[in-house]
Order: structure tokens, then C-alpha cells, then sequence
């Protein structure tokens, strides 16, 4: 009897053990992959920042014009051509503008047709209509975007909702233009209504292909629901940000940076009434409330807060675009405020008080709540990686929580694996809704269900069905090949600036610099903060005796042929490392929307920029460029051809 | 002499690690990275060794670790290789205590049994990633035999 006994826990003792041991054994592999999932993530993440810093840059050269513009100098046409949309114009004449009234929907039109004013059921049929990838006539994309805009002028800057016992509230991070992870929120968790209250934290649009469905989903559903569906900014609903547009061929396969391209999407599905639709998103975007609080203890907001985040100020104010600051604002003797930048000056935003100092001191507070990032240690540090806002500590949540008597903050911005994550001691809750969103089986969204008690309950999801059956292992392959075509692609744009650093290293001319050295220049060069010598191997594909031959593999990493024939070559680099900045420079340059602008126009901003970027370049080697640059000679550059001669080929020939 | 260079070797590798989830660039990772970190320097500690681990480095309950803290524990855990490799053989023989039968191969539903009721157990999503990981499609079995060696294979390549 004793012996069974001693044999069956011996038995039980030895399974334990085995059990152990696999799980110890398991645990480990799956950490390994872990490791080198979280490297090629960063791969993608650091690439995605330093595209957004490009943006933040750009401000600071629409500063340099400004300072730079005297009513006498030559560019003041161009400058003034920029900042045309800034005069004062009232509302009237835009609604004027806008008016949809004399586009005729014609027989042949498949789409849906919407009535007004707008219903559940309406909206729900535009919902069926985009899953059956539909598209919305011009004529009803201009309704509903006008009384959008008609409603939100009169809503304030920061929502206020409540939850009770028998209402509970659903809250959705970025979407991206990911059309299908919308529709499977709606799927699972119904779609929004007087009992079913939705709050969407901002990023609706860019990069996903259906930004402007999901705005026109959400914005009926507004439009029905006012009181119950909220739509908190997000800082790339800024149609500055907008205009940094892909350079998107058909042999292109995901480039994660830069992967903005709303405003293309918008001028390629509406191709007579596209800008003016792009110009009421402008209008609409900029008076898009910024924060929502629930049941005055649980704050909303997109990106996040600082030290200096006082609600009270920001209910009053109003902003354009993160590239546009309020200008100065002079106070007449009967108290009407002179308007330089924002544009018409009605409705509940009007501050009456507002001094020159205040509307440059309030500006940065409210780029902190749409770009700011949390941060473990404690303090406040201005965010360089995104180049805009800032990262805050757990001391600066407890701060500006307890200052206004709130409990949690919930914000999105950046993307997270399982879709949602917690820090500061569980009083910062992120939560992001676009799944796959660097590539197939990068992340889960997820959002989040709250009640009266105001705790989180979280639903994930990942909206594409073969990437679930995908192991481990498959989905981190799929990820690593696109983040090194990524790679491979930031040094191609470096070429130059590479080879100077190599020789640095290389006093002899051998053409051969040690693997070190090699890891050393190319982070001093592309300040990444990428681990460049564990990455090496993926991206030198030969060495000899520990050497990086760098003029052969930068020789290999060439992959287009111009078609511009320049006489100076380093203009060529120069343009391909500020290709997407000048795009952005030439789509706001083009005010029209008609995708040409003017030689002159042409002339007029390389220069500024060159001086800015204080370069010397002369004058005639500009004028030699903007001509080879007009391919058809007809005294205009077509922006879409300029972008093409700089676009670079699928890399995937180099494995 | 060839010590030191070990150990310079072994903090180089420790800190290339460590970098990984540094993300603010400033020598510091969250304590919830702690486990992945050491796991990928090829040590295989239980879950009791590494919250012993955790308290030892994390900086006063608040959420970090700092390298100053990380690095001579890690590089002691190295040198004198504490948490070491299971061998092939040890792990073969372990799945073989769990198949009674010796049959070279267990059902999924047998293995998530063990995994989720002994020893350190596993969460549902950790027996759900591993029977996506280990199950044969086609015949829905752990065939621990021939897995043992293509895992450890795929971490290599």
C-alpha cells in the first residue's frame, strides 16, 4: 500500500518535472522569436518617426518664409500664392463653394442614394454600400461633409458624455483608412446609436486605402447622433499632414513610412469634385473637437498631455494645422478680432481676450494632446523622435489627473501588439484599432467597453483571416522582409552622405572599411537608432575577412536611372532626400489642386528651400533643373511625373 | 587576459539585448521586457528564477530597469551560466514521461492538460500559440520526435 502510494507520487512528481521543463523550454523559444519580432518592429517604428519628424521640419521652413517675405521681394507672389486659403473670407461664401446643389447624380450611377436629413437607416446603407466597395457620389459626399461641417462648428472643443448602469460606452483608437477593421468592430460590438455610444480617439484617416469611407461612416453616424458619437482630433486629421502623399505604384510593395496618401485617395476617387471635397475637409478637420471626458473622471484625447495641459484654457481655443500656428491677433477698439490665419471668426470659439502672448503660449498645449507619447521615468521632455508634442511621466499624469480631479487617461497614437497596453501605474491606457497595421500579423486592435463603473473591458481582434492560421514564424518572415526593403530604401536615398562617411573611415582609398566602422557611419548618417551590426548581415550581403566593401555594395544598391540629365548631380541627391518634403511643398504651392504648378513657382521655392537647407546651388543649375523637369515643355511641371522620375523600384530583385 | 575579453564580449551581447526594448534611448526598459531579454541571450530560467531576477534589478517597484542594475547581474548569469540549455535528450525524455505510451507523439488536448494544470502553468493564449506552433495540420498531433530538433533549427537560421 505504502509502495503504491510512493510509486503513483513519484509518477506525479517526475510529470511535474517534464512539465517544467517543456514549458521552461517553450517559453524561451517563444521569447527568441519575440526578440527578433520586437527588432524588426523597431526597424518599422524608427523609419515611421523620422518620416514624421520630416513634417515637423517642414514648419519650421514655412517659419523661414514667413521671415522671409517682404512685400517687395520677388517670391511674395509665391508666398502669398502658399497662404492664399488664409484670407479672410466668410463663412457664406464658402458655403457657396461648397454647395452641391447643381451636381447632378446621373442614371448610371450605381451607388447609394442618401436623403437628408440623415437617418440610422441611411447611414447603416452607406455601411453596406462601402463593404460592397461602393463608391458615394460627389454629390452626397459634399452633402454630408457640409452639414458635418455645420454641426461642428457649433459643438465644443471638449466633449462632455456619461455613462449609467444601462448605457455603456465604446472606445476606438486609430483606424488608419482600415475600412474592414471598422466594419468588424461593427460586427462584433453593433453599430452606434442612442444606446450604443461610440467615442473615436482621432488618426481616422492616411495610410489605409478607405479613409474617406470610414469619415463618411462616422460623420453620419454624427449627424444621427450627436449626443452620442464622438470624434476626438487626431494629429493627422491636419490636411498639411494629408498632403505628404505616396509615391504608390502598382510594383511597389508596402513602404511603411511615409504611407500617408488621403489626399490622393481623395483626387483619385473624385476626380472633377475632388479638391473641393479636400478643401471642406480642411475646414472640417480643423474644428474637430479635441478631447472627450467621461462622466468627469475618464479624459479621451489622442496623443496625450503635458505638464502645462489645463483643460479650462483649451475649451477655448481653436487651431488649423500643427504646420500653421495661430498667427499674431490684434484686438480692434470695438472689440472685433482682426483675423490673420484661422480663418472666420463666428461661432463659440471666438475668444474675445485672447492676447498675442497667450495664442503662441496655447498653441503648443494643444499640439501636446494630439502628438505627445508617455514616458516610464518621471518629468517632461519635448518628443524629438515624432518631432512634435512631447513624452511625459508617470509624476506629470498624477499631476494634471489630480489637478482636474480625473481618474484615468486614455489616449492612442501609438501602435501596440495586443492592440491596447497599460503604463503609469494603470492611469494611461492606450488603445489602437487598425490591426496588420505595419504589416500582415504585425499587431491586434482592439477597443474598449466601458460602463458606469468606469472599467475597461477590452475586445481584440485582427481583421484579415489568413494571417491568424499564419505560426509565429511565418507572420515574423513577412514582417522582416518588408522592413528591410524599407531599409534598403533609406540608404539608396543616403548614397552620398554614406560614401562620406565610409571614406572618413577609409584614409587609404582602400574602398574597404572594418564591419564597426561600417555600423558606426551609417547610424551617424541615417540616426536611426537601428542596431546596425546585428543588422549588417542582412544587408551586406558579402564581406571579405570582416571588411565591408562599400563602393560595391553602395554601387548595388542603386536601382533606378534617373530620367533627369543634371549637369550637378549633388541637386539629384539632394532631391531624393527631401522628395517627400517637396512634394508636400508642391501640393500646398498648387492651392488648385491641378496637379501643375509653374516653372516659376518651380524656380522660386528650390530656391527658398536650398537656402534654407543653406545649400549653394546657382542659379542657372536651378533653371537647367526646372526645365529638364518639364518633360512635355509646355512651361509646367506635372507634380505626379516629377514624383515618378523619383520613384524607386520594387527592391525585392536584391532579395 | 582572456577572461576580460569574455566578459567584454559577453556585455557587448548584453547590451545589443537590452537595446532592443530601450526605446527612449536612455538605458532603461521596461521590467515587463525583463523575461524576453534574458530568454534571448540563450538562458532558460523558470518564472520563479526570473522574478527573482526582477527584484533584484527593478528600480524601486516602478516599472524599469536600468541597465547600470541589469548589466553585472546579467553578465554574472552568463559567466556562470546559470540558467543553462535543456538538452535535446532531457527534453525528449520529458515529453516521453507526459506520453505514457511512448508513442513519439501526443494529442493537443493531452499536452494543453499538462501545460495548463502542472508545473508553471501556461495561460490559454500561451496553449493556444503553442498548439498553433506545434500541432501537424494534417494528422493534428505533437510529434514531439521530429519538433524538438526543427525548433531548435528555426532559432538558428
Amino acid at each position: 500500500m505504502g509502495c503504491g502510494m510512493g510509486k503513483s507520487s513519484l509518477q506525479e512528481k517526475k510529470s511535474i518535472r517534464a512539465a517544467l521543463l517543456i514549458q521552461r523550454w517553450y517559453r524561451q523559444y517563444v521569447a527568441r522569436l519575440e526578440m527578433r519580432r520586437r527588432c524588426t518592429w523597431n526597424i518599422f517604428q524608427s523609419i515611421e518617426y523620422a518620416g514624421e519628424q520630416d513634417q515637423i521640419k517642414l514648419y519650421s521652413f514655412f517659419g523661414f518664409l514667413m521671415d522671409h517675405f517682404t512685400p517687395a521681394s520677388s517670391e511674395r507672389n509665391l508666398i502669398s500664392h502658399i497662404f492664399r486659403e488664409n484670407e479672410i473670407c466668410r463663412d457664406t461664401e464658402w458655403e457657396r463653394y461648397f454647395c452641391y446643389k447643381d451636381i447632378e447624380v446621373p442614371d448610371s450611377y450605381t451607388g447609394p442614394h442618401l436623403t437628408f436629413p440623415m437617418t440610422f437607416c441611411g447611414v447603416s446603407k452607406l455601411v453596406e454600400a462601402f463593404k460592397q466597395k461602393q463608391q458615394l457620389h460627389a454629390r452626397y459626399v459634399l452633402q454630408i461633409l457640409g452639414e458635418t461641417w455645420r454641426l461642428l462648428r457649433i459643438l465644443p472643443n471638449i466633449n462632455h458624455v456619461s455613462v449609467c448602469q444601462t448605457k455603456e460606452i465604446t472606445i476606438c483608437g486609430d483606424l488608419h483608412g482600415q475600412l474592414e477593421d471598422l466594419l468588424l468592430i461593427f460586427y462584433k460590438n453593433g453599430l452606434p446609436s442612442s444606446e450604443k455610444p461610440y467615442i473615436f480617439n482621432g488618426d481616422f484617416v492616411d495610410r489605409g486605402k478607405s479613409s474617406l469611407e470610414i469619415l463618411l461612416i462616422l460623420f453620419g453616424f454624427l449627424l444621427v447622433y450627436p449626443n452620442d458619437l464622438h470624434l476626438n482630433r487626431g494629429n493627422h486629421e491636419d490636411h498639411i499632414v494629408n498632403l505628404r502623399s505616396l509615391k504608390s505604384g502598382t510594383n511597389l510593395i508596402h513602404f511603411v513610412f511615409a504611407r500617408y496618401g488621403f489626399t490622393k485617395e481623395i483626387l483619385g476617387k473624385y476626380r472633377v469634385h475632388g479638391k473641393k471635397i479636400l478643401k471642406l475637409l480642411q475646414k472640417i478637420f480643423s474644428w474637430l473637437p479635441l478631447a472627450t471626458v467621461i462622466n468627469d473622471k475618464v479624459l479621451v484625447v489622442h496623443g496625450g498631455i503635458s505638464n502645462s495641459t489645463d483643460l479650462n484654457v483649451l475649451s477655448n481655443l481653436q487651431y488649423v494645422s500643427v504646420l500653421r500656428p495661430p498667427k499674431v491677433v490684434h484686438q480692434t477698439l470695438n472689440g472685433n478680432r482682426n483675423e490673420g490665419d484661422n480663418g472666420p471668426a463666428e461661432g463659440r470659439r471666438r475668444v474675445r481676450s485672447l492676447t498675442n502672448h497667450s495664442s503662441l503660449k496655447t498653441f503648443p498645449q494643444i499640439v501636446n494632446l494630439l502628438w505627445s507619447d508617455p514616458m516610464p521615468q518621471n518629468g517632461c521632455i519635448s518628443n524629438e523622435v515624432r518631432g512634435g508634442g512631447c513624452y511625459w511621466g508617470p509624476d506629470v499624469t498624477e499631476e494634471v489627473l489630480g489637478r482636474h480631479n480625473l481618474q484615468l487617461l486614455i489616449r492612442s497614437h501609438e501602435c501596440k501588439q495586443d492592440g491596447y497596453e497599460f503604463c503609469h501605474n494603470r492611469r494611461v491606457l492606450t488603445i489602437f484599432s487598425a490591426s496588420n497595421y505595419y504589416e500582415v500579423g504585425s499587431n491586434r486592435g482592439a477597443y474598449i467597453r466601458m460602463g458606469a463603473d468606469l472599467v475597461p473591458h477590452f475586445i481584440q481582434y485582427q481583421a484579415s483571416r489568413t494571417c491568424r492560421d499564419l505560426t509565429l514564424r511565418q507572420r515574423y518572415n513577412i514582417q522582416k522582409r518588408s522592413a528591410l526593403r524599407a531599409l534598403r530604401e533609406q540608404l539608396f536615398v543616403h548614397k552620398s552622405d554614406l560614401i562620406r562617411a565610409y571614406r572618413e573611415f577609409d584614409p587609404h582609398h582602400t574602398g574597404k572599411i572594418s564591419m564597426r566602422h561600417w555600423a558606426s557611419a551609417t547610424e551617424t548618417v541615417l540616426k536611426l537608432g537601428l542596431p546596425w551590426r546585428v543588422l549588417r548581415s542582412q544587408l551586406v550581403s558579402r564581406t571579405h575577412y570582416g571588411m565591408v566593401d562599400y563602393q560595391q555594395w553602395i554601387k548595388e544598391l542603386s536601382i533606378t536611372e534617373p530620367k533627369l540629365e543634371v549637369s550637378d548631380t549633388s541637386i539629384l541627391e539632394t532631391m531624393y532626400k527631401n522628395h517627400s518634403n517637396l512634394e508636400t511643398i508642391f501640393r500646398i504651392i498648387d492651392t488648385d489642386h491641378s496637379g501643375l504648378i509653374s516653372l516659376e513657382e518651380f524656380r522660386q521655392t528650390w530656391k527658398l528651400l536650398s537656402s534654407h537647407l543653406k545649400m549653394e546651388i546657382s542659379d542657372k543649375a536651378i533653371t537647367d533643373l526646372a526645365h529638364s523637369i518639364d518633360f512635355n515643355k509646355d512651361g509646367s511641371i506635372d507634380i505626379n511625373e516629377f514624383m515618378e522620375a523619383f520613384r524607386l523600384v520594387d527592391l525585392s530583385a536584391h532579395g | 587576459m582572456a577572461e576580460t575579453s569574455e566578459t567584454a564580449d559577453i556585455q557587448r551581447k548584453i547590451r545589443a539585448a537590452f537595446h532592443v526594448f530601450d526605446h527612449k534611448a536612455d538605458n532603461t526598459v521596461d521590467v515587463r521586457e525583463v523575461s524576453t531579454i534574458i530568454y534571448s541571450l540563450g538562458c532558460f530560467p523558470t518564472k520563479a528564477d526570473i522574478h527573482r531576477f526582477v527584484d533584484e534589478v527593478e528600480e524601486d517597484n516602478m516599472g524599469y530597469v536600468h541597465l547600470d542594475k541589469f548589466l553585472p547581474v546579467m553578465t554574472k548569469v552568463l559567466l556562470e551560466n546559470k540558467f543553462p540549455p535543456i538538452p535535446e535528450e532531457n527534453l525528449l525524455q520529458a515529453f516521453e514521461v507526459l506520453d505514457k505510451e511512448r508513442r513519439g507523439y501526443m494529442e493537443p488536448q493531452e499536452l494543453a492538460k499538462y501545460m495548463k494544470s502542472e508545473g508553471e502553468t501556461f495561460s490559454q493564449e500561451e496553449m493556444n500559440e503553442m498548439l498553433t506552433a506545434l500541432v501537424d495540420e494534417k494528422k493534428n498531433l505533437i510529434c514531439y520526435k521530429e519538433l524538438i530538433s526543427q525548433l531548435t533549427l528555426d532559432l538558428d537560421t
